[in-house]
């Protein structure tokens, strides 16, 4: 057989980012130089094909189809007889007589340069900006490695966002990963637009960067978080990957990967602080059900794979510090809970690997508070470390925590005023019912141009704990008590 | 007999490899990676890879290594961290950058670093030594003195024993004869395969509790030295910091941290606050016992699988050693998926939610790895040495702590249901807790422990004869209050008497008071067994007396403003465990308090 007389001989250096030549243009033949028209079968995304030698797992595949267009793709799996390539732009009406399949030998790579600043790019690294491809020696595996643990440094230091439901009860650190657990029609991208425009990571110049990793959204949400980076005019700071809702569903598995390989450069190579924003995930691991259903996986809940987990911590877990080095990658994916079930694996399988996450009501949202954070389920896992008497102000955590316990209290004072009729409750319980309005109403609430500083909000924070007898604070010290409390001066006490 | 690729599917690949057997390690290809066969089909041998397979080609070299995977045991593990295949990850950051290599070997223990051993001044030459017997220590921290153990699975005629002096682990300590009239040599470490027990002599009861210094454990759901625990709870809820927790405060004498499958900036937490974190009883710093074992949840998942056995080889180890080891795994749920992924890509057929039918005899199997026992070869070393040697004690016990972690937060799942039959100890956390941030956020409904009696005499004898009573009180409290609040959810507090609505307030004296305890609190996050006492009699002292009050007619609404209420809630981290005289202090305060109340109010009523 000819074709593995040739592909014997092939070196792989050789062939490596050298465009192929056509050895031979008979449409018999079934190889020429390392490209091959021998696939047996092609459905949902995949292709499978006689096995070549030389190839590798993981590498990259051009697909040509009949019309002379090429498609990406990637070696998903060997066998003796058979090679299986997922194809990003899918394998619909593809004519498997006409089909050329060439091996790059090499996995896929993104070439990095700081060109990619204010540049908007596919989930495989190609511009979407009509501008030319970055052309660079140094280009990386998009998988990248895994941070060896001994490597990292804790993430310690506060960001303020301005927003008093996260700096005070769920605070942010740079090289955390927090995610927004969202549902249709809630107002995460204004708030993560917020968060962008006044997080003081931005507050040293030049230094910071964002990647912007879009899988699946609409065009309009794309257009939305371009111009608002425009209108900040840190456009120039900022990379676009962009996956649109009608763009190829493979691509947003490999679209996170590239980004963050971005990311990783940018932070660990030039010293920047980088903000990584992922949206959707769920549209994410969507496409990675469809993949591995294809491939017939072993489904574990609600028909995603086993290995969901360890997919999702693929991504995930690039976020971070390392030791020595100066940049960070901070990540924000937002993670829609289908039928706002927070059990649903995704996000449940998220809230697992992130550090954290702050959870958007649907409830909230309707009374019209903004931004409509229920506090209860939210959670940042870093705070401990980066507040207190060194970064914020010593009551931090435990105002905090007193917060939470009172709002807890307060639900359970709702629940039983639902039941009950509020004028049955005792004057205590009255105290938590007033509690709980003005703690949604003026610390949850505000407005989306406002920012505070975590010393007003620290300050809102007595002046609703002040509404509640210290008789019933015991998260705070009696210290703090003694320093911040005023109950006797506030106005509707006996 | 070298072998070839056939087939790559993720970390799973199959070789023509005729020689190798099941169990034995393997290297393929030119990145060298490291694997493991696991099942046989004719001339194919199936390979879980321990490392990323990305880049592999069919037809490349498989070279079968001719063991199975095993440990090195000797001085120098502690303090360190290794990944799944125990390769030392401190070193491989000088070695290779912040990024993990693949193929890479590397020795687990520094081969050049000289220890001073201090050989056995009672063993003879020309007798015979066995597996399990000490031929010297090695003052491995401040903490420990290590055992130089002759390897389990080895005996004969001793004859040649180093003179005490500084060895490195290349050079041999001793010298035996063995039944086939060979020589073996000894050294300071030996080798040990992760999927075989430790063999012991006889298992012995568990007689001691293991002070957690956490009150929901060790005054409500106990754990034994020697016992087996599980913490089942969803995302947030607490598992990761209740075994920081465990970690730092127990009195163990070594602790083994395994991070399976979870963050990375966990794990670091651990190794940059531990160095700094004082134990409270040796005073010495808590890394001078600590060994870590990480892969986390981006390190390739066949290592997460690995990961469990390479920690409890170790604590089995210094188990060998006379010594008291807790292990805690961080998450058994990440290995038992580590197993279901293995097990789907070999076709195995699932049983329930993609897991394979051997899931629950794989967990009952590492879990049996815990236990008291008599240690090997401890009654063959000459135990009355006069005070030649130092002391080894003829038991070990290794402790199991595994965190688990349902999907979402279902505790019907298969793993948490396994693993509930195996264990005694039961830590369940709940989720309404953690999100009112009542920490650590354990139910003391849905927990149990199965130990408590066994307990009871360790603090009977060490700390208080009432405190079985006072603990079976509290938690009767606790579920009459539970009883009394879905009253009140369907009629409302009027339903209740006064007697009834300070039972409300005694339960959330005992949850505020005593339950709840801050790991984050400086104060709080250790309580002595006296203190963990005295908090609890305090709280009930409060609701007694309160009790009386109500009977001479002071109404609920008048005690609960009692300023001491609140500050007795606040007690766990106003005084600590050296301060427990303020707290004895405290508790006559409060009965002289309610005597001048009760004299008031009978005042009043005449
Ligand atoms: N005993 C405690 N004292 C104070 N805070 C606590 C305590 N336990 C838990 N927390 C808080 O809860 C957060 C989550 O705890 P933790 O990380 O241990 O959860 P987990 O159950 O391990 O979650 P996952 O399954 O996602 O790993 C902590 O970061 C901390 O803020
Ligand atoms: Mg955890």
């Amino acid at each position: 057989m000819i074709f593995k007389n040739i592909a014997l001989n092939i070196r792989r250096s050789y062939y490596e980012g050298i465009e192929c030549e056509e050895i031979n243009s008979e449409r018999t033949r079934t190889v020429r130089g390392l490209e091959y028209r021998q696939a047996s079968a092609a459905h949902g995304g995949l292709l499978f094909m006689h096995s070549v030698p030389g190839i590798a797992y993981g590498d990259q595949v051009i697909v040509t189809d009949h019309r002379n267009h090429k498609r990406n793709g990637q070696v998903v799996q060997i066998s003796g007889e058979l090679v299986t390539i997922q194809v990003i732009e899918g394998t619909d009406d593809l004519d498997l007589e006409r089909t050329w399949v060439r091996f790059l030998q090499k996995p896929f790579q993104v070439s990095l340069s700081t060109d990619v600043l204010g540049r908007i790019f596919n989930g495989i690294g190609k511009p979407r900006d009509d501008r030319p491809p970055i052309v660079s020696s140094l280009k990386r595996n998009v998988n990248g490695a895994a941070v060896n643990p001994a490597a990292r440094a804790y993430p310690k230091e506060f960001i303020q966002t301005g927003i008093a439901a996260i700096d005070g009860l769920n605070s942010l650190v740079r090289g955390q990963k927090l995610p927004l657990f969202s549902g249709s029609g809630l107002p995460h991208n204004r708030l993560l637009a917020q968060i962008v425009r006044q997080a003081k990571l931005l507050g040293e110049e030049s230094n910071f960067a964002i990647v912007f990793a879009a899988m699946g959204i609409s065009y309009s949400n794309a257009l939305f978080f371009q111009n608002n980076f425009e209108s900040n005019g840190v456009l120039g700071n900022v990379v676009m990957f962009i996956n649109q809702a009608d763009d190829p569903t493979l691509e947003r598995l490999i679209l996170p990967r590239t980004a963050l390989t971005v990311a990783e450069y940018l932070a660990f190579d030039e010293d920047r602080h980088v903000l990584v924003i992922l949206t959707d995930m769920t549209n994410y691991a969507e496409a990675l059900r469809e993949i591995s259903t294809e491939k017939g996986d072993v489904p574990a809940r609600k028909g995603y794979p086993g290995y969901l987990y360890s997919d999702l911590a693929s991504i995930y877990e690039r976020a971070g510090r390392i030791k020595n080095r100066h940049g960070s990658i901070t990540m924000m994916p937002v993670v829609s809970m289908p039928s706002d079930d927070i059990t649903h694996p995704i996000p449940d399988l998220t809230g697992y690997i992130t550090e954290g996450q702050i959870v958007l009501s649907r409830e909230l949202h309707s009374k019209g508070i903004y931004p409509p954070i229920n506090i209860s389920p939210s959670l940042s896992r870093l705070m401990k470390d980066g507040v207190g008497k060194n970064d914020t102000r010593d009551d931090h955590i435990r105002v905090a925590n007193q917060l939470f316990a009172a709002y807890a209290k307060a639900q359970e004072v709702r629940n039983l005023a639902s039941i009950i009729g509020a004028d049955e409750l005792s004057e205590e319980d009255n105290h938590f019912l007033s509690f709980a309005r003005d703690f949604e109403a003026i610390y949850i609430n505000q407005d989306e141009q406002q920012e505070r500083s975590i010393y007003e909000t620290l300050n809102i924070s007595w002046e609703l704990l002040s509404i509640l007898p210290a008789s019933v604070l015991s998260r705070v010290s009696e210290a703090d008590l003694a320093r911040y409390h005023h109950w006797e001066g506030h106005p509707g006490n006996p | 007999m070298d072998g070839k690729l056939t087939q790559i599917n993720g970390p799973l690949v199959r070789a023509e490899l005729t020689e190798a057997c099941i169990g034995e390690q393997v290297r393929i290809g030119k990145l060298n990676l490291l694997g493991e066969v696991i099942g046989r089909e004719g001339s194919t041998a199936l390979i879980q890879v321990y490392e990323d397979t990305g880049s592999l080609i069919l037809g490349e070299k498989v070279e079968a290594l001719g063991h199975p995977l095993s440990v090195e045991l000797g001085p120098g593990l502690l303090g360190q961290i290794f990944d799944g295949v125990q390769r030392p990850l401190l070193d491989l950051v000088q070695l290779s950058g912040d990024y993990i290599p693949r193929g890479v070997s590397i020795p687990a223990l520094n081969r050049d670093k000289k220890w001073l051993f201090n050989a056995s001044q009672t063993l003879e030459l020309e007798s015979i030594v066995s597996g399990g017997m000490s031929l010297g220590t090695v003052k491995e921290t401040e903490l420990v003195i290590h055992q130089i153990l002759v390897p389990p699975n080895c005996s004969g005629r001793l004859i040649w024993l180093a003179e005490t002096g500084s060895y490195t682990l290349n050079e041999p300590v001793a010298r035996i004869k063995n039944e086939q009239h060979t020589e073996d040599l000894l050294y300071l470490s030996h080798r040990w395969p992760v999927r075989t027990p430790r063999p012991f002599n006889r298992r012995a009861d568990s007689i001691a509790p293991l002070i957690t210094g956490q009150r929901i454990f060790d005054t409500f759901f106990p754990l034994l030295k020697g016992g087996k625990a599980a913490i089942p709870g969803p995302f947030g809820a607490g598992k990761t910091m209740i075994q920081q927790q465990i970690a730092r405060w127990s009195d163990a004498d070594i602790v083994i941290y395994v991070g399976c499958g979870e963050r990375g900036n966990e794990l670091v937490d651990v190794l940059e606050s531990f160095p700094q974190l004082i134990d409270p009883r040796s005073k010495r710093s808590l890394m001078e016992r600590t060994i870590m074992v990480a892969n986390t949840s981006n390190m390739p998942v066949v290592a997460r699988e690995s990961s469990i056995y390479v920690g409890v080889t170790m604590a089995e180890y210094y188990r060998d050693q006379g010594l008291d080891v807790v292990m805690v795994a961080d998450s058994t749920s990440r290995w038992a998926e580590a197993l279901r992924e293995v097990a789907g890509r070999l076709g195995q057929m699932p049983v329930e939610e993609g897991y394979p039918a051997y899931l629950a005899s794989r967990l009952a199997a590492f879990y049996e790895r815990s236990g008291r026992v008599h240690i090997l070869g401890h009654e063959k070393n000459n135990s009355d040495s006069g005070g030649k040697d130092p002391v080894r004690k003829d038991q070990g016990s290794v402790t199991l702590i595994g965190a688990v972690s349902p999907p979402g937060g279902d505790f019907s799942e298969p793993v948490t249901g396994h693993t509930k039959e195996i264990v005694q100890t039961f830590w369940a956390l709940s989720k309404e807790l953690a999100d009112a941030r009542h920490y650590p956020s354990v139910s003391w409904t849905e927990s149990f422990s199965e130990y408590v009696a066994v307990t009871a005499d360790w603090w009977v004898a060490n700390v208080h004869p009432d405190w079985l009573k006072l603990r079976a009180e509290s938690l009767s409290l606790l579920s009459q209050a539970q009883e009394l609040m879905r009253i009140v959810n369907l009629v409302g507090p009027e339903a209740l008497s006064s007697e009834q609505r300070w039972v409300l307030e005694g339960a959330d004296l005992i949850k505020e008071g005593v339950l709840q305890q801050s790991a984050l609190d400086e104060v709080d996050s250790y309580a002595s067994p006296e203190k963990q006492f005295l908090l609890l009699q305090m709280m009930l002292i409060i609701y007694h007396q309160g009790e009386k009050m109500i009977v001479l007619g002071m109404s609920v609404q008048a005690l609960k403003k009692l300023p001491l209420l609140i500050t007795a809630k606040r007690c766990k981290s106003t005084y600590s465990s050296e301060q427990t005289e303020n707290l004895k202090q405290f508790i006559i305060q409060i009965k002289s308090d309610f005597q001048k109340y009760r004299l008031e109010y009978t005042q009043e009523l005449l």
